[in-house]
């Protein structure tokens, strides 16, 4: 018996499918049917994609800024340069103690609900660990710019004056201490996650992060007219780390499970970013380009960010990525 | 189970809540009609809101995954493969091999849960029947969860559904069974093929179905159960016929919190090496 036309037609459409790969538009995907099968459970996500939105990746750049521009703050004290580490305080205080905590909470779904945060303290999670880390950051920050700025101004009288100074270094060291975990844990937060292409770099993730926030913090000083040997160092130091970060992606590969690094616009940000604050800024400094080179870094350091970001909602949709990671 | 009846632990009042009783769901797909009652039930208990009205186009599925608004799917799978020694009409098992599975997902209240530990609020906690529950008034949508759930269960509600901007999931009627009932889904499914009751019934109940399976020729019938994992077992454990993946089941789920110490370790070196490469710079430029 002949089959009707209307199963002639489907078998057309499933060999146009096979050799081509896809049918345009929606279609029944069924056993038999004239689609290709997707891969897991009609091509769902295994795992959730992140609901972050741009807000997050902000915070990653501005956390990094301030955390890293205290590190330089304690050791400009540390060797008399007062002017670069007031103004690396400055921006420790404003980027740390204000622009993170306001993109923290404007991401949140419940913004009013944000003190919840500092209901328990959780070391398993890198989410609890993190609130912690830029609350006890800014409760640092502030108060070693205020000190600072008194005794840079001579405001009160001798001893006093003493005690202000002793009071900015004790503070500024907390801020130092506080601001580079608060510049790398963002590195953990989505290492430790159910993401493939995130949880398989959990160990490229802080260093990155790290590197390029004191990258960063440097850039700015730089840009903000403060341009002395120990920043061009630091400029050269992390653009070299970020290069080396650049190698490490490229060579350390896990096919499916990580191809969101390589493939989409996800990967062309992650490229874009490594490319900018990597070896670009690093040949930019070599040449003496100093000011172009710290605006190459801050453009990369913050495309990546976004990149990351990017990472995580492809390799999320991707059930793929999830069985190889797990295979 | 089938054929239980009035006796099933799905029909019967119990004081698990109470006593600090471990229990779970367990779900066989070879009794599944792909009603979805389960689906309806949970929705209409819970006061869960629509989660779209879309044709997704696969099979009789329309629901598509778990989320924020979807507490239980039943899973339609069309597999070419044979319905164990049964032969259907006038089709002989070599010829044309067909299976239709139903299967209704639901949040597998994991014994080492990826959401729990990742909670910053406290707002995700274990209740005393071994469940995870969610407490929406502690929420604050942070959303740290929905990345740490290996099997993509929880998720935040959008806007401008009720309740939005928390996490939600299943939260294993635990309203109902603080007051002895049994959970919506299972209570209402006519086919018990979901079973509620006690874990430890249950695991032994599931290893006899799926033996008593395998000598009625579904050779790929085989318990869903990671207990060799990180994740260390889970509350709702699933029969299924073939490979996880093709539910869309992760074959290997971890616990997102082994990798922190590896994660660490690195900020902790990144952050030394910062501080001296600062010291560095400053010392030998001064």
């Amino acid at each position: 018996m002949d089959a009707p036309a209307s199963e002639k037609r489907l078998e057309q459409l499933r060999e146009k499918a096979w050799q081509e790969g896809v049918v345009p538009g929606r279609g029944v995907d069924v056993v038999g049917g004239p689609i290709p099968r997707k891969p897991g459970y009609y091509g769902e996500p295994v795992v959730k994609p992140p609901v972050w939105t741009w807000e997050i990746p902000l915070y990653f750049f501005f956390g990094g800024i301030a955390g890293m521009s205290a590190v330089i703050a304690l050791a400009a004290i540390l060797f008399h340069h007062v002017d670069v580490a007031r103004a690396a305080m400055w921006l420790a205080a404003i980027s740390g103690a204000i622009l993170s905590p306001i993109l923290l909470i404007l991401d949140l779904g419940r913004p009013h609900l944000f003190l919840n945060m500092l209901r328990v303290f959780k070391h398993r999670s890198a989410m609890s660990m993190g609130a912690w880390i830029l609350t006890a950051f800014g409760t640092c920050a502030v108060p070693g710019l205020i000190a600072l700025e008194l005794h840079a101004h001579q405001i009160l009288p001798g001893t006093l004056d003493q005690l202000l100074s002793l009071a900015a270094g004790l503070f500024i060291f907390g801020s130092a201490i506080f601001g580079t975990l608060l510049a790398t844990y963002t590195g953990v937060l989505i290492g430790a996650t159910a993401i493939p292409a995130w949880f398989l770099h959990r160990t490229l993730l802080p260093i990155h992060f790290g590197t390029a926030g004191l990258g960063s913090a440097a850039a700015v000083l730089e840009l903000l007219g403060y341009r002395i040997a120990a920043l061009n160092f630091l400029g050269f130091y992390a653009a070299a780390v970020e290069s080396a970060l650049l190698i490490w992606l490229s060579v350390d590969r896990h096919g499916v499970a990580d191809r969101a690094i390589h493939e989409h616009g996800s990967g062309w940000l992650i490229r874009i970013g490594e490319v900018l604050n990597g070896p670009l800024a690093l040949i930019l400094r070599f040449f003496g380009l100093v000011p172009l080179a710290a605006i190459s870094f801050l453009i990369g350091a913050l495309v990546s960010r976004f990149g990351w970001i990017a990472v995580g909602k492809v390799s999320g949709c991707d059930p793929e990525s999830v069985f190889a990671a797990e295979r | 189970m089938i054929g239980e009846g009035l006796h099933s632990t799905n029909q019967s009042k119990h004081s698990y809540v109470q006593d600090h009783v471990e229990v779970g769901f367990f779900t066989d797909p070879t009794v599944c009609i792909g009603c979805k009652a389960c689906e309806v039930a949970c929705k209409e208990w819970n006061q869960v809101p629509d989660d779209g009205f879309t044709w997704t186009g696969n099979s009789y599925d329309n629901t598509g995954h778990l989320g924020a608004s979807t507490w239980r799917h039943v899973m339609f799978l069309e597999q070419d493969r044979a319905k164990g020694n049964q032969v259907a009409g006038p089709m002989s098992l070599d010829q044309d091999p067909f299976r239709w599975i139903f299967l209704s997902d639901v949040c597998k209240h994991c014994e080492e849960a990826g959401c729990l530990e990742a909670c910053p609020t406290g707002s995700i906690v274990r209740t005393e029947v071994g469940s995870v529950l969610v407490q929406n008034d502690v929420c604050n949508g942070c959303g740290y969860c929905v990345v740490s759930c290996p099997f993509g269960v929880i998720d935040r509600r959008p806007s401008p559904l009720p309740d939005a901007g928390g996490a939600f999931k299943c939260t294993f009627c635990y309203d109902r069974q603080k007051s002895g009932l049994v959970p919506a889904c299972a209570k209402v499914c006519p086919t018990e093929s979901i079973v509620f009751g006690r874990l430890d019934d249950l695991r032994a109940k599931a290893s006899q179905r799926v033996q008593q399976l395998q000598q009625s020729g579904y050779n790929d019938a085989q318990l869903y159960d990671p207990t060799d994992t990180s994740v260390r077992g889970i509350h709702a454990f699933f029969l299924i016929l073939g490979e996880p993946e093709a539910y869309g089941l992760p074959p290997k789920p971890q616990v997102p919190t082994i990798y922190l110490k590896s994660a660490w370790t690195a900020a902790f070196a990144t952050a030394i090496a910062s501080i001296i490469a600062t010291l560095v710079a400053f010392a030998f430029s001064s």
